[in-house]
């Protein structure tokens, strides 16, 4: 597999840098106290740019050494689930998909839901994965469970490749009439799941650093998550219980699936469960960032 | 102009007792709901205050446990201090270890890339740089190979060579020298030379007290965490053996271990080149055990092990419940040449298991050289034995010459 795309993107970043060092740089200046909340220094983070780039393109990498199928793995394992989904619950239990074919509806909320799901895995073990780094150098802690969401977005392109071919089939048939809405959408939908797996990516990682019970939680609760979050069903199943669906918008990938599906069916979004599940995910978000700069500091001693 | 780092009044202290290290959820919720706290602190680094102008190559000297390492992380942001300040003037690299962040996955090329990366070089830095790293690392056919099948050795080699190619105004070196083969040591501390030489500031961590001599002119001593002197590096060298100064050592961690060295004695006996060390020392064990064995490592002063002297091939100790055993062991030396070494003890049931070791708890000199009459010096690079040797024949003849004719 050619990750070399991914080094050739970080080009784009490139400063002719050729270190030349000022003595005495204030920029470089730097005062080491004793461990209270350490503000987010954005400078740092973006002096680090690089290693973002460099710890996503490492997982990927990683993740798919020594397999014979390589990438096409992150194609095939949701294209075998909205096989298996779209038999049982569509085919044979009659649930409802909107009155969108069901291979799309499964493939969409699938591709957001694998997001979510790879994406908060990879995160909340990243810390204690990267114990012996954290021990032994400095950069920015946020690096790491963010390249690990970071990472997970490399399968979500992959599959979304094979969801536009899908989408051209089912248009071309005229199953779906495909609307332009469907890029900012879609695009709202990919930004509220990544900002709900980084909160949660923040918040277990650093509560994984602390207490190891996380490594058991975590499967767990994913897997509660992945029946409260409408990927099998639409959350119009709910609708004779008006208030139920706002509870589950809470659940911000709720407002992700309902609005990245929205485009094809011709039921209008509520947008007032969209500006819930929004309002949660930067809840969680702002949740899990303070809470992992609060213990940031302690990482190297307990990790 | 300002020190290029101030240390100003630096404390670490750690927790210990039950709640070190990571707690399990039961835990920190039993521990809300109890009263009574057994926390218990302990200093690994207790107001420590110094400063390094720039350009200058500083060395940290102290016993395992000093507050070295604990010091270096702290300087490197790693961890931070409990209280005190440190102020740093410049771009900060910290090699705490060789090759940080490898993955055995990865081959050696994308490695370079990652490390490097890690260690804080900028992408465009690193591929500048990528033909001097490769050539230095001296293992060019194998980059294309993940490094899950290189040899230690060959992951050595990589990791230095992308090291040795950062350029940070302050570099911070923890012990990484100890490992790997003396040639490539030699050109890592070369390297390391000429890092300093065009005006970057070096602080070095290491037991090897040879290595720090030769790098750093001026050192700081460091004991249980305080800082007790600080000057010259041959001066410092020369306190800090002086603290090994002992014929009898007593534990005084006070740490409760199942099976624990307690006290030891040592005794040097007789006269070059056929002196002989009598150990005696106190074991105390808490359980009944399997028998274990007792073993001694005798280090030179630049952390060399020398030999290893185990009196009983088979383990002999017995551990019992609530039992106090002494034990009292001769060793023979022949031939070490005039240095101070340093005696570890070791007990264990089997060769890799270990009941309780205790580094470096007793010293001895050498005085004399084995050889007698021998007029020049010994030197640590010829060995540290000297074997004996006698002349078996030697003749005379006068040499001929070939434009005889």
């Amino acid at each position: 597999m050619q990750i070399h795309v991914t080094l050739t993107l970080v080009k784009i970043y490139n400063e002719g840098s050729n270190p030349k060092f000022n003595f005495m740089d204030h920029h470089h200046t730097h005062i080491i106290k004793p461990a209270k909340f350490h503000h987010l220094e954005f400078k740092e983070l973006w002096r680090f740019r690089e290693l973002f780039l460099f710890f996503t393109w490492r997982d990927i990498k990683v993740k798919y050494k020594q397999t014979l199928l390589g990438f096409v793995w992150a194609i095939l394992q949701p294209l075998v689930l909205m096989g298996i989904f779209s038999l049982f619950f569509s085919n044979i239990l009659r649930i409802s998909t909107d009155n969108i074919p069901a291979p799309i509806f499964y493939f969409s909320g699938l591709l957001l839901w694998n997001l979510f799901n790879g994406g908060l895995s990879g995160s909340a073990a990243s810390m204690v994965d990267n114990a012996n780094i954290i021990k032994k150098i400095y950069f920015p802690r946020l690096i790491i469970p963010t390249s690990a969401v970071l990472s997970s977005l490399f399968d979500f392109f992959m599959g979304i490749v094979v969801f536009v071919g899908l989408m051209t089939y089912y248009s071309y048939i005229g199953a779906i009439n495909f609307s332009w809405k469907f890029i900012p959408f879609y695009g709202i939908a990919i930004l509220l799941t990544l900002l709900t797996t980084l909160g949660w990516g923040f918040l277990l990682s650093a509560l994984n650093v602390k207490y190891r019970d996380f490594r058991y939680i975590i499967p767990f609760f994913t897997q509660f998550l992945f029946f409260v979050s409408p990927v099998i069903y639409p959350v119009s199943i709910l609708s004779e219980n008006g208030w139920m669906k706002y509870i589950l918008a809470i659940n911000p990938l709720t407002g992700a699936l309902t609005l990245a599906r929205s485009t094809f069916s011709n039921i209008p979004p509520d947008y007032s469960l969209i500006g819930i599940s929004a309002g949660a995910a930067f809840i969680l978000f702002i949740i899990g960032l303070i809470y992992f700069k609060k213990t940031e500091a302690h990482f190297a001693d307990l990790a | 102009m300002k020190s290029i780092i101030e240390v100003k009044h630096i404390s670490k202290a750690f927790k210990i007792g039950g709640n070190a290290g990571y707690l399990s959820f039961r835990e920190s919720i039993s521990q809300a709901l109890s009263f009574r706290s057994k926390k218990q602190t302990f200093l690994a680094l207790d107001d420590v205050s110094f400063q390094v102008e720039k350009g200058e190559r500083l060395g940290i000297i102290g016993k395992n446990g000093a507050g070295k390492s604990t010091l270096l992380k702290i300087l490197s942001k790693i961890t931070y201090p409990t209280s005190g300040e440190v102020v740093m003037r410049g771009r900060v690299a910290s090699l705490l270890e060789v090759g940080t962040g490898f993955h055995p996955e990865l081959t050696g090329m994308e490695n370079i890339f990652l490390n490097g990366s890690i260690l804080g070089m900028k992408r465009a830095e690193i591929l500048s740089k990528r033909d001097e790293i490769i050539s230095f690392s001296g293992i060019e056919p194998f980059l294309g190979t993940p490094l899950k099948h290189y040899s230690s050795g060959m992951r050595l080699r990589l990791a230095f060579a992308v090291a040795a190619h950062l350029e940070p105004e302050i570099l911070l070196i923890d012990e990484v020298l100890a490992v790997g083969d003396a040639e490539f040591q030699k050109k890592c501390l070369g390297k390391m030379k000429d890092i300093s030489q065009s005006g970057r500031t070096i602080i070095f961590v290491s037991h090897d007290l040879g290595a720090v001599e030769r790098l750093c002119p001026n050192s700081i001593l460091l004991e249980k965490g305080k800082l007790v002197y600080e000057g010259k590096t041959a001066d410092v060298k020369e306190k800090y053996l002086a603290g090994f100064n002992s014929t009898a050592w007593s534990n005084q961690q006070g740490i409760d271990k199942i099976v624990s060295i307690e006290g030891a004695t040592i005794r040097l006996e007789g006269k070059q080149p056929n002196h002989e060390l009598v150990i005696s020392c106190e074991i105390v064990s808490q359980q009944d055990l399997p028998d274990g064995f007792l073993a001694f490592d005798i280090k030179s002063e630049n952390q060399v092990c020398i030999l290893q002297a185990a009196p009983k091939e088979t383990p002999y100790i017995p551990i019992k419940q609530n039992q106090s055993t002494q034990i009292s062991c001769r060793i023979r030396l022949d031939g070490l040449i005039p240095m101070r070494y340093f005696v570890t003890a070791w007990i264990g049931p089997s060769y890799n298991e270990t009941y309780d070791l205790a580094e470096d708890i007793l010293s001895f000199e050498i005085l004399d050289s084995p050889v007698i009459g021998r007029t020049m010096p010994h030197f640590i690079e010829h060995g540290h034995l000297v074997a004996p040797s006698q002349l078996e024949e030697m003749t005379h003849s006068p040499k001929k010459k070939n434009n005889d004719g």
